[in-house]
């Protein structure tokens, strides 16, 4: 009978184990799709924004009170899983409690931990469900959550809810077989939460009880590598992306906007003919963003870190005035986009142009047009997403490729290249109010 | 007062200590202009020797960067960089905090090196050595003040303080609006929408900041940046608060209350 149970939950582990590798492989060659960038400089920043943003979660504290709640959710759901390896190990070698005894009484104590900590993450994810669909949080019911996004955020808290119940559940069950002097049940003394409900089960049989602890300890089991599946489909891979996304986050000031060599070497030879004789002819490149592949992979590891939280339409001057923009839609269109043309490439070995793009199947002019670049997005969002780096992406692809612009900035473009200055101006009132403070 | 150019300078000879980008709107637009020369005017009551790039200065390209076209900011940053690079320019401080962002980070790789200050912590420079002093009797003395980061000074260059320690020197009551330092809420005015319409919403970027800046019950609202202060004027008008609260320039402000 245990050696069914050993083969059963290997083959489970197994199996779940290689479907997660290869949908992370997956998403990886589609994160690659992107164009190449270095974003290995400044280790010890890059390590210091890791430690801080993705472990310490420091941007989650400008709202302490939900900061708190996801801490526990963020460390009950991690600490918990620690236990998740004696789960493993009793699950291959047919044991029970492998730990018990090599810790003595360390033991209940650290199951104890994991219990109170199981009970944060419960009552975390109680309140999130409550903020989510009773108090309704605004920007957790934007309309661009509509469908499976707002699914996915509640399956994910009943999910976490559920695997902490099943937790408890099963440890009660298991102190009361101990109680019973069960053989198999190792005695290891009470543990802090689930010891006082021991008395609910107590007048069950051992069959019963075997039955309600065994069960919970394979849907406890299954469901955390259910739930590992089913992240790559997520909003929740979150949990794992925001470690590297912490680590490649952009470290130059906000302001600054990525240059194009390739502009700056044509204009240069424009201003200075003269380097052109010496010139090396190159490829016409492609200026901006249209489609996923034009953006950087960075950018595509911020649509796949989203966690569709909302702080940065929250923060958006131009979606608070209820323009179309919004750049968490931004991040989850981008994200929507890479999967379709990693699906392509699954299936047929190879991109080809399938009538779509990012812009405009998926992101309007009239949002990229909203934006002011005022930065709040990439200053609010917890997992150091940019989203403004992908706007101004495509923005310069509706300009420089399309010459789409409002006709207001066609004028300010041209009178900037006839006049030096945004308006219509003559460059020789340029310096009117000193001739007037000169007298 | 005799302001001088860069090339007055170099034609005596000499070599001005900053070099004052006065910046498109600070030389054309009739409201910016008053804080173009309320800030010579600090310049010139100090001592401090500066020039302007007069006819030789452009647009730095900003706005043409932000709105999409690179070629047009390529174009006038590298004319800038050669003017200024001829003049052999180490130090330039500007009242724009767009000119400010621009020159300080994005001429660099472009072959612009320079040290580049914002007005507002140029001014609190001025104050901490003693050479900028206020008015015993301020006429701002107690009166609330309320201060709108620009998005270009504060959360694209981190700098929140300077400005506000500046109008500490007024002793007046410093009101903060509720989205404020890295919260601050936009005008509306940047990544080129000065230029253009405001796409359709619900109301106008500036309208909300307007009011969140109104409701603070400030009799001044202290700004930093030439396009924010445009923005700003109107939304205080569509709160019909325009005679009650007034919108002025960091410069401004101190130029009033300079001993």
């Amino acid at each position: 009978m245990h050696i069914i149970q050993e083969l059963l939950f290997v083959i489970a582990f197994g199996v779940a184990v290689y479907l997660f590798y290869r949908k992370a492989r997956q998403i990886r060659q589609n994160i690659l799709l992107g164009r190449d960038v270095q974003l290995n400089d400044e280790p010890a920043a890059r390590w210091r924004n890791l430690l801080l943003l993705a472990f310490g979660q420091k941007k989650m504290f400008r709202n302490p009170l939900v900061a708190v709640l996801h801490f526990f959710v963020y460390a009950g759901f991690v600490i918990i899983n620690v236990e998740i390896l004696e789960i493993i190990l009793d699950g291959i070698l047919g044991k029970h409690r492998l730990f018990a005894p090599l810790l003595g009484g360390l033991y209940p104590v650290l199951i104890g931990c994991f219990e109170v900590l199981a009970v944060l993450v419960l009552a975390g994810c109680a309140i999130f469900l409550v903020r989510r669909n009773i108090v309704k949080v605004k920007r957790l019911n934007q309309h661009e959550l509509d469908g499976w996004p707002r699914s996915d955020a509640n399956y994910i808290l009943i999910t976490e809810i559920v695997l902490m119940l099943l937790f408890l559940t099963m440890n009660t069950a298991d102190q009361a077989l101990q109680q019973h002097g069960h053989e198999h049940y190792i005695n290891t003394g009470a543990f802090w939460v689930t010891g006082p409900f021991v008395s609910l089960f107590s007048g069950l049989s051992d069959g019963t009880l075997i039955a309600i602890e065994r069960t919970c300890w394979w849907l406890h089991i299954l469901g955390i590598l259910a739930f590992l599946n089913y992240l790559p489909y997520s909003k929740h891979l979150h949990i794992i992306l925001t470690f590297p996304n912490a680590y490649y986050a952009d470290l130059r000031p906000k302001g600054k906007m990525e240059n194009m060599p390739a502009v700056q070497k044509e204009v240069q030879l424009m201003l200075q003919p003269e380097l052109a004789a010496d010139a090396p002819a190159g490829d016409i490149p492609k200026f901006g963003a249209k489609d996923v592949p034009d953006l950087t992979w960075k950018n595509l590891l911020d649509a796949y870190s989203c966690t569709e939280c909302g702080r940065c339409t929250a923060a958006c001057p131009a979606n608070i005035t209820g323009k179309k923009l919004s750049p968490r839609k931004i991040m989850m269109d981008t994200r929507d986009r890479a999967e379709a043309i990693g699906e392509q490439i699954a299936k047929t070995g190879s991109f080809t142009e399938d009538g779509k793009t990012l812009l405009r199947d998926h992101i309007t002019e009239e949002e990229l047009r909203a934006c002011t670049s005022c930065g709040a997005c990439v200053q609010e969002c917890p997992v150091s997403i940019n989203p403004l780096h992908i706007i101004m992406q495509l923005r310069r692809h509706l300009v420089m490729e399309e010459t789409s612009a409002p006709q207001e900035w066609n004028m300010m473009f041209s009178n900037i290249e006839n006049n030096m200055a945004p308006w219509k101006m003559s460059p020789d009132d340029r310096d009117k109010w000193a001739v007037e403070m000169n007298g | 007062m005799q302001i001088k150019t860069m090339a007055e300078y170099a034609a005596n000879g000499e070599t001005p200590e900053i070099l004052f980008w006065v910046g498109c709107a600070g030389s054309f637009d009739q409201r910016a202009q008053k804080i173009t020369k309320a800030f010579a005017t600090i310049l010139d009551k100090v001592g401090v020797r500066f020039a302007i790039l007069g006819k030789e200065e452009s647009c730095t390209g900003d706005p043409a960067r932000r709105a999409g076209n690179e070629f047009i900011f390529q174009m006038m940053a590298q004319n800038n960089i050669a003017v200024l690079n001829g003049y052999e320019v180490k130090k330039i401080v500007t009242a724009c905090p767009h000119c400010f962002n621009t020159l300080r980070n994005e001429y660099p790789e472009l072959g612009g090196h320079y040290e580049v200050i914002h007005h507002t912590t140029y001014l609190q420079q001025l104050i901490d050595e003693g050479k900028v002093r206020m008015k015993e009797a301020g006429a701002f003395k107690g009166r609330k003040i309320t201060y709108h980061d620009s998005c270009y000074l504060g959360r694209a260059n981190n700098i929140y303080e300077a400005p506000r320690k500046v109008l500490e020197a007024l002793d007046a009551e410093l009101v903060e609006m509720k989205r404020c330092r890295s919260n601050g809420l936009c005008c509306g005015a940047g990544g080129a929408q000065m230029f253009k319409e405001e796409e359709k919403g619900t109301t106008r970027v500036n309208f909300e900041r307007g009011k969140e800046a109104v409701e603070t019950g400030a009799a001044v609202i202290a700004s930093n940046c030439p396009f924010c202060m445009t923005m700003l004027t109107d939304g205080v008008k569509e709160q019909g608060k325009e005679d009650a609260v007034q919108v002025l320039d960091i410069a401004e402000l101190i130029a009033q209350q300079i001993a």
